[in-house]
């Protein structure tokens, strides 16, 4: 078999043989293990952390009075943010007709998938006895209680379930008929029935196709306002709270934004390597990457625009605390962290002004990461900042994590890694059936589709 | 003519205009046990069957209101009737509290029924089917484009089908036989 050029336009035979081949190949690319097994040891490390936490408890963490939330709260809102990308991009640029979210979709909704799940831990095993987490839920118990429904807290477990259900239900059909194109295509018995069970009988009939189209529209339109509430929600966890720093109207916007900021960032973190590794250049082309660039560009400036009103509004205020609060994060124990803040989410982004930077894929990987790490800086800014200097002088505290705040928060990202690599080598990671659609409605122009 | 051991006559055409152009022929003859396979959306597709509307909208708003209404019903019951807490003084149904849960709730149960409706409307999951003892039929989730007279129309007879068929310039068709 000839290698096919790397750089032709696709056609349907190619979507078809390429994308698939991925996946039906026996012969599984060295790089893939090398990239399991590290996430497979950051997953052990992630287990090591939650072992240890069960028999011990929180005390292990560097949680403390002033700052109970740490680490936990930290990592669950970045988390949080960066499967936010996913949503957008399968449901907001399908709703906007966007075509070139097709080749991204796949892969954006797997990272949000994952990433959810990765969230969900922190708050679970910050509740300290996570055995007792469907106290959370209401159900009719022996206790006669029900959850309080009044609670910030409360509305997260709902917004965040919510979240990762849908998500999962808008991916799973998006693969349908791509899991029955797999199944026709297989060779092995074993792959025939694995993917003839979870094809669940796709035939791709006339009918089959509306219906499937209508409820994917309307799963999109549904998703669109989820994902915009589940950041506001997670933001009420703040701005509901009177703590100076937190208890700000801008906050749902800001948080929003941030998310997509993030999210965008760790789909390029993903995409670009994913690209040159499978040589997907036909299906993600530098425009994607640039458009992806641009998207993360203005949800930047949304970002610094919530940080300069955020301090303004402190600063407006005139409250003792607000302005307390000020001085503390920019020159107070903490300033390093507002100072790289600064620097990775507002400063570096600004290179994406240029259209050579765009277009340069080492560069884009390089702020993604950047991004990456600001976000967090960010969320640990919110988190830490507030916490520790609150209004009552006597409680101040200082918050250090330990090796097991770390170790856990690694561990996630190989969680993450781990789930990601079983996911590119069993499931096609660009939507086979939509860019068939669209290589076919390239095509109508010139009738010279060769196979 | 229903035939017990036929399921129906299977088609390939050449591309998705052309499966458009017979789904619409032999529908405006008066076949009506037909559907068509293709490995992608094509436009006007279900139309030129015949079938309109797929009533998935209609699914999701009852689906959305039930999630709407369950949602906020709960939470009145269960913090202002079966067991209100007096915290200083403020009411017991405090409505905008309820707001976030119950959006959540009218999405959750809106998207559950959008992919749970989509499933049982076409009739998935079904394992096994007819079509797939035919080995062509795997194409139409690859590159084929087909059509599938069905042997339960009414209207069905082998050698007026096969004509029909040929004037429409199949490239092949295959007899798919019922399930034993």
């Amino acid at each position: 078999m000839s290698k096919p050029d790397p750089h032709a336009p696709p056609t349907i035979h190619s979507v078809n043989d390429q994308i698939s081949s991925i996946v039906l190949t026996t012969r599984t690319p060295r790089g893939w293990y090398f990239g399991l097994a590290i996430g497979f040891v950051l997953l052990n490390v992630m287990l090591l952390s939650i072992g240890v936490l069960l028999l011990k408890g929180v005390g292990i963490w560097g949680i403390n009075t002033p700052v109970g939330w740490g680490f936990a709260i930290v990592n669950f809102v970045w988390w949080i943010g960066i499967g936010h990308a996913g949503t957008l991009i399968s449901a907001i640029l399908l709703l906007f007709r966007q075509e070139w979210r097709t080749s991204i979709n796949r892969f954006a909704e797997a990272m949000t998938l994952f990433a959810v799940a990765c969230a969900g831990i922190f708050p679970l095993l910050h509740v300290g006895r996570p055995w007792y987490a469907y106290w959370l839920f209401p159900y009719p118990n022996t206790m006669d209680l029900w959850p309080q429904f009044r609670s910030p807290l409360l509305w997260d477990v709902f917004a965040v379930s919510t979240y990762a259900t849908v998500s999962l239900m808008f991916w799973y059909v998006g693969l349908i008929p791509d899991l029955a194109t797999l199944r026709d295509r297989t060779k092995s018995r074993f792959a025939q029935i694995a993917y003839g069970f979870l094809a669940m009988g796709w035939r791709g009939s006339a009918r089959h196709w509306k219906r499937y189209q209508d409820a994917y529209l309307l799963l999109a339109g549904i998703a669109t306002p989820l994902v915009v509430s589940v950041h506001t929600i997670v933001s009420f966890d703040f701005a509901v709270a009177q703590v100076p720093g937190w208890h700000a109207t801008i906050f749902p916007p800001y948080f929003v934004a941030g998310a997509i900021f993030s999210g965008f960032a760790m789909v390029l973190t993903l995409a670009i390597p994913l690209r040159y590794a499978y040589n997907l250049h036909p299906f993600v082309t530098d425009k994607h990457l640039d458009n992806m660039a641009k998207v993360m560009l203005a949800a930047g400036l949304i970002v610094a625009y919530g940080y300069v009103f955020e301090n303004f509004s402190a600063w407006y205020s005139n409250h003792t605390a607000d302005l307390e609060m000020i001085e503390n994060r920019l020159f107070g124990p903490y300033a390093w962290s507002f100072w790289s803040l600064m620097l990775c989410n507002i400063l570096v982004p600004q290179l994406l002004w240029s259209r050579a930077v765009r277009k340069n894929p080492y560069m884009l990987f390089f702020i993604s990461i950047v991004i990456n790490i600001g976000m967090w800086l960010e969320r640990f800014v919110i988190v830490v900042t507030s916490l520790h200097h609150d209004y009552l002088p006597s409680s101040w505290g200082m918050y250090y994590p330990t090796k097991w705040d770390w170790g856990l928060y690694i561990g996630t990202m190989g969680l993450f890694a781990s789930l990601l690599f079983i996911f590119i080598r069993i499931l096609p990671m660009i939507s086979i059936f939509e860019m068939r659609e669209l290589v076919h409605e390239n095509h109508d122009n010139h009738e010279t589709e060769a196979p | 003519m229903s035939d017990p051991l036929r399921y129906g006559l299977l088609a390939e055409f050449e591309d998705a205009e052309s499966l458009v152009h017979a789904a619409h022929e032999i529908t405006e003859r008066g076949y009506c046990h037909v559907d068509a396979y293709s490995p992608f959306p094509v436009h006007h597709l279900a139309e030129a069957l015949g079938f309109h509307r797929s009533r998935m909208a209609l699914v999701v708003l009852v689906g959305a209101i039930c999630g709407l209404i369950g949602g906020y019903g709960m939470q009145y019951w269960m913090a202002a009737v079966d067991y209100p807490l007096n915290i200083g003084g403020r009411p017991a149904h405090s409505w905008p509290a309820f707001i976030p849960v119950t959006f959540e709730l009218t999405i959750l149960a809106a998207a559950l029924s959008a992919v749970l409706g989509m499933l049982a409307l076409n009739g998935l999951p079904r394992p096994h089917h007819p079509l797939f003892a035919i080995d062509a039929f795997k194409r139409a989730n690859q590159d084929g484009f087909v059509l599938c007279i069905e042997s339960t129309d009414p209207m069905f007879d082998e050698g007026k089908v096969r004509e029909l068929l040929r004037d429409l310039h199949a490239k092949e068709v295959w007899d798919v036989p019922a399930d034993a």
